[in-house]
């Protein structure tokens, strides 16, 4: 793990002070899951491809960071060191399993777009991350904040990949139309005057060009996250 | 505490209360939704059967709290027939009970005793004989239902659906464009024989007997066509032998 664990020493610290904040803002910019970690990536490729996906699968990983990181926290002094990734691990994929079954029960139409991919939550690097390097050393309630904010960082991300690839691969946002209709014999918008969707956007290799270049923007407004070696 | 942490004792009693704990409140979970899971399979088999059938405009009408009344207004469940694969008709079988995702899967089945069932429905006057297919797409199962039209032969109407192909790709095939891409299509040539379809890339989908297939999606669009080419024999023959008669 690249990021050195925040330790939580008073006792009797405001829940929202201002270390507990930055615990929340810093995963959105300059310690984002994806881009400064590079945690996560194999997901943030294959489920950008529409937004609303991107939606619903940040909001499942929220909750499986953020439980999972108040259980482990909360089982922290009792955990065998051992066999602690193992526990993590366990603890992971049964939280996924009632996200993937609360889904099938509550929203069937949501739980059969995303198929495969909410069971694929447990492969994701953030989680098991943010257990062994945060929740294993801190309380409770910075545990929480701290699942929030690295679920919502990759979270965040998956929806501007996805903004991009639903725009300019299928000229839609969340299934709206936004150049007008692009089917065959029934053109409308801009694509009468020739405009075509590029199909490189829905393939999986641009969503990796563009996470490159939301990283080179990133590091090139703010020089201390370049690393010099 | 005094407790060593490091134990082999301890670890192991940790261990094993943990997945007591975590087996246990999984399965009353999985317990418990069960029937409201398989609630919304029923309802969604019925509506990809009811989509296959209706146009877009009455399928808005239709949504997961109607579709049971609405299923029960445009299918006639006793008029629905169980084939076996050589088009004759199994007595007693009842259509709507037969899984035919699971008997795709069992490899073990004898060709035999593997189940088609037809569904008959009646819109506007005009019997519609609804077909479900089963095939493999690039990642796992797809699925379908063929609307045919009173001649027996005309696809009239069509639905797919899929477990797992990629967003954007190979699950395009349960888009409209797709589908429609089917309708006006014959099963058969003019003796009553089955003619197998064929996908093709070159945009000569507007002959009969070619469908275009999805560009990026090739290996699901051509599981589309294997699905409809196998699935649909035993009802042309059903369909031939009953003509005769």
């Amino acid at each position: 793990m690249s990021e050195v664990a925040v330790k939580s020493r008073a006792p009797r610290e405001p829940l929202f002070s201002k270390k507990n904040k930055r615990l929340v803002t810093d995963p959105l910019s300059d310690n984002n899951p994806v881009t400064i970690q590079v945690l996560g990536i194999c997901s943030a490729l294959a489920i950008t491809v529409q937004v609303k996906q991107a939606l619903v699968m940040g909001a499942s990983v929220i909750f499986v960071t953020m439980m999972g990181n108040y259980v482990i926290s909360l089982l922290r002094n009792l955990i065998p060191s051992r066999i602690r990734i193992i526990v993590q691990l366990v603890i992971a994929a049964s939280l996924v399993i009632i996200v993937n079954e609360l889904l099938k029960a509550y929203m069937p139409d949501v739980s059969e777009q995303l198929s495969v991919f909410v069971g694929l939550i447990i492969t994701n690097c953030i989680i098991m991350g943010r257990f062994e390097a945060f929740a294993m050393g801190n309380k409770p309630w910075p545990s929480l904040l701290d699942g929030f904010g690295n679920g919502l960082g990759y979270a965040i991300l998956l929806v501007i990949v996805a903004v991009f690839r639903e725009l300019f691969g299928s000229g839609t946002l969340m299934g709206y139309q936004i150049f007008g209709n692009s089917l065959p014999n029934e053109e409308s918008g801009l694509y009468t005057i020739g405009y075509v969707n590029n199909n490189l956007f829905i393939l999986p290799p641009m969503a990796l060009i563009i996470v490159g270049i939301i990283i080179w923007v990133q590091r090139s407004r703010n020089k201390a996250l370049i690393e010099d070696h | 505490m005094a407790v060593n942490r490091d134990s082999n004792g301890y670890t192991f009693g940790f261990a094993i209360a943990l997945v007591a704990v975590v087996g246990t409140s999984l399965a009353l979970i999985a317990t418990g939704l069960k029937p409201l899971q398989q609630k919304n399979e029923v309802i969604k088999q019925k509506m990809e059967i009811l989509r296959a059938m209706l146009t877009k405009e009455e399928m808005k009408k239709v949504d997961r709290k109607n579709a049971n009344e609405k299923f029960d207004q445009y299918i006639d469940l006793e008029k629905a027939v169980v084939l076996d694969i050589n088009g004759n008709v199994k007595e007693g079988a009842k259509a709507f009970d037969v899984d035919i995702r699971k008997e795709y899967k069992d490899k073990e089945m004898k060709d035999g005793d593997r189940n088609y069932p037809m569904f008959a429905g009646s819109k506007d006057g005009k019997t519609i004989y609804i077909i479900p297919v089963v095939g493999k797409g690039l990642w796992g199962p797809i699925w379908g239902n063929l609307a045919l039209g009173e001649d027996q032969s005309t696809i009239d109407g069509a639905s797919f659906g899929h477990k797992g192909e990629t967003p954007g790709l190979g699950a395009e095939i349960s888009q409209p464009f797709f589908v429609n891409r089917w309708i006006g299509e014959k099963i058969t040539n003019e003796s009553g024989e089955f003619e197998t379809f064929e996908i093709v890339k070159d945009g000569s989908g507007g002959k009969p007997k070619k469908v275009d297939g999805i560009t990026g999606g090739t290996i699901t669009s051509k599981g589309v066509e294997e699905m409809v080419n196998r699935c649909m024999v035993p009802y042309a023959v059903y369909f031939k032998n009953n003509k005769k008669s």
